[in-house]
């Protein structure tokens, strides 16, 4: 039998647009991101630990629960107000790791230098990642370099893996959210990606925007060991907290209300995006407990701790 | 924010929309010009303000939505080219032509390039004398006179390698367009504070005579809507079809003479086909004569090309106020962002982006809430 449905259907041409090469928004963090984890990289690798689509995995080794987890970087400008391609290669990868409850311990380099590339810009960069990963309490304990022709690099990037132990008998993750969670958020949003675009587009305000990008483990484990119930969390990089929200939504099938007058965002980064026409919600932090997105029980005696007792930056409410 | 948050208050607005409601006797139907404004209506759930007697429905000003598909499929053939860098603003690469789209056409190698401005397109036209530097001429009277400025600015310099793919559109033609059509149901205009901006508003007091339709210049700001909206609905109880000024603090009787002198001396007035609409008579701009040697049609022999446009995309009634976006059967399904059939789901000013982005689903019930 044929339904309204079934006509509308065959009515309707087949969607333009399906992307046969791959777009720059295919690492974006959004909606093309999510496809091709979904449409490629899920069904080929498919297996239990990948499967919790979270920031870090955390696996099972003799007893010990291990947290691993690995990210790129490839930002330009290489240097940018309030850090560089280096601190964020420590601070990306140890939230990614704290983001599953765990205490990181080892990080690995993987470098892909491009031919020509300063020799002094090299040696500021891994000095750079030095202090991040001395503040984050890591260690550097293996590492790769390989360089590519001129051209086929933007200078340099940089890959992190990370190990962590999740040391408390905590579940962290989008599939544990329930109803009546709480979200709490450590600070104003949209810093780190706007510093990012006004240096790469040249743009200038009256005041310089710096990137807040810094390492949150510390702020985490002050949390979980207060005895605070954390559900999921997530750092807010490319996507920012509109995306990050979604993502998680969409994989605990659960609606996620977010009061936009109840979020942080400072008077320059709100200018800019305004001129910029960007969403502060969608602009990348990145590395920065500011930018960390918690649900857990959402009592009110718990979320008052959370956001107050836990994380100083909560302390200067408006 | 300065300039922003005392336009976006919500005490006023409350007291806009209870006035709207005192006023309104009978139903009307209003139709705000601006892509931009549309953003803010649906943005800010400024209709569910209104009383539902009111109804707004979304007009034609999204230049990037109303360009002709074969402008698109002209845009492509350029900028497939291995001598030409092809410039344009963001929001015009993923609109889909006969074959794809921009974007895709960079990934698959071609030298797209985004720019904030036309001037950084004759910046990389100094740049790169050994190659061909076209940009995306894409727009209203609002962005005509720095696209002016362009092409003036490489003929000062001199610049042989620096081209416009021109598709500027103009309001007033549109606005007479809706208006005389026989289709038509809007009773009175918010036009577009940008345009007013640079063209003041003299073109438009004729339109509200011949038509007996109220016409006020709005701005952007929810403040700036409801209050737009107000005066509209003000009119028509008391039976006036004038033109008023809402956005009086950027727009004046004459607008901005100089962009004038600067939009006259390199375009003139054209015919200009409107995409889902049709031609238009003395609807565009093009290059004056004297400018042809910076007319990207030209130096690509394009001229003559003219395109079909599919009949899936619905987006002609869309821009003429007579569908909702989410009327529409492929909305949301074989129409998306990612996969968009026409320019309206895609561009920043797009109607359907606006519902897409902000009317797709509505939250059932808060399960959690944001603390900070």
């Amino acid at each position: 039998m044929q339904t309204d449905n079934d006509e509308f259907i065959l009515s309707c041409p087949a969607p333009r647009g399906r992307h046969t090469q791959i777009q720059m928004a295919h690492g974006g963090g959004g909606t093309l991101m999510r496809q091709l984890i979904e449409t490629v990289f899920l069904p080929a690798f498919d297996n239990p630990a990948l499967n919790q689509r979270h920031d870090a995995a955390v696996l099972d080794a003799g007893g010990t629960r291990l947290a691993f987890t690995t990210d790129s970087y490839v930002v330009q400008p290489l240097f940018f107000p309030g850090g560089d391609i280096g601190s964020l290669a420590v601070h990306g990868t140890v939230n990614d790791l704290a983001m599953a409850g765990a205490r990181p311990l080892y990080l690995s380099a993987g470098f892909i230098l491009e031919e020509g590339l300063e020799m002094d810009v090299l040696q500021r960069i891994a000095q750079s990642m030095q202090e991040a990963a001395k503040r984050a309490n890591v260690q550097f304990v293996t590492g790769d370099t390989k360089v590519v022709n001129r051209g086929k690099g933007d200078g340099m990037f940089i890959n992190t893996a990370g190990i962590g132990v999740v040391e408390l008998g905590v579940e962290i993750g989008p599939l544990q959210i329930q109803v009546g969670d709480a979200i709490v958020i450590n600070g104003d949003l949209g810093r780190h990606g706007i510093a990012i675009m006004a240096t790469r587009e040249g743009l200038e305000f009256e005041t310089t925007i710096e990137s807040d990008s810094a390492p949150i483990a510390d702020l985490v484990m002050d949390m979980l060991t207060e005895g605070i119930e954390i559900h999921c969390m997530r750092d807010l990089t490319r996507g920012g907290l509109a995306s990050a929200a979604n993502e998680i939504a969409d994989t605990a099938g659960k609606c996620i209300h977010l009061e936009e007058s109840a979020i942080p965002v400072r008077e320059d980064v709100r200018g800019a995006c305004e001129i910029l026409g960007f969403d502060p919600l969608y602009v990348a932090n990145e590395g920065r407990g500011s930018a960390l997105c918690v649900s857990f029980a959402g009592t009110p005696s718990a979320v008052r701790r959370a956001s107050s007792a836990a994380w100083p930056l909560n302390r200067r409410r408006r | 924010m300065k300039f922003v948050d005392e336009y976006r208050a919500a005490a006023p607005a409350r007291r806009f929309s209870e006035a709207i409601r005192q006023l309104v006797t009978r139903p009307h139907t209003i139709m705000e010009i601006c892509g931009g404004q549309t953003h803010s209506i649906v943005k800010f759930g400024i209709d569910e303000l209104l009383p539902k007697t009111i109804t707004l429905v979304h007009g034609p000003g999204c230049p990037v939505c109303v360009t002709p598909l074969e402008l698109i499929d002209k845009a492509l053939l350029i900028a497939a080219r291995p001598d030409v860098i092809f410039c344009s603003f963001g929001d015009m690469l993923r609109v889909p032509g006969s074959h794809g789209d921009l974007l895709s056409l960079k990934a698959a190698g071609g030298d797209v390039r985004t720019v904030y401005s036309p001037l950084d397109a004759v910046n990389l036209a100094r740049g790169n004398p050994d190659r061909r530097v076209v940009f995306f001429a894409v727009g209203f009277e609002t962005t005509a006179p720095v696209n002016a400025l362009a092409v003036e600015q490489a003929r000062l310099e001199g610049l042989t390698n620096f081209s416009i793919l021109c598709s500027h559109v103009l309001v007033p033609p549109a606005m007479e367009a809706i208006l005389s059509s026989k289709q038509n149901r809007v009773q009175g205009f918010l036009a577009a504070g940008h345009v007013c901006t640079v063209m003041g508003y003299t073109e438009y007091e004729p339109l509200a005579r011949k038509y007996r339709v109220p016409i006020v210049v709005t701005g952007f700001e929810p403040l700036d809507i409801l209050h737009g909206v107000y005066l509209c609905v003000k009119q028509l109880e008391e039976g006036r079809a004038e033109l008023e000024n809402q956005y009086r603090r950027s727009v004046s009787r004459a607008g901005n003479v100089a962009a004038q002198e600067l939009i006259r001396k390199v375009f003139m007035v054209t015919p200009r086909k409107w995409r889902g609409i049709g031609e238009i008579a003395r609807s565009g701009l093009g290059l004056r004569p004297e400018y042809a040697a910076f007319d990207a049609e030209l130096q690509f022999g394009l001229k003559s090309m003219d395109t079909e446009e599919p009949s899936e995309c619905m987006s002609g009634l869309v821009l003429q106020g007579l569908l909702k976006p989410s009327e529409c059967p492929a909305f949301g399904a074989a129409c998306a962002p990612e996969h968009p059939l026409g320019a309206p789901m895609v561009s920043s000013e797009g109607a359907c982006a606006a519902y897409y982005r902000y009317r797709r689903a509505r939250p059932v019930s808060p399960v959690t809430e944001l603390v900070t």
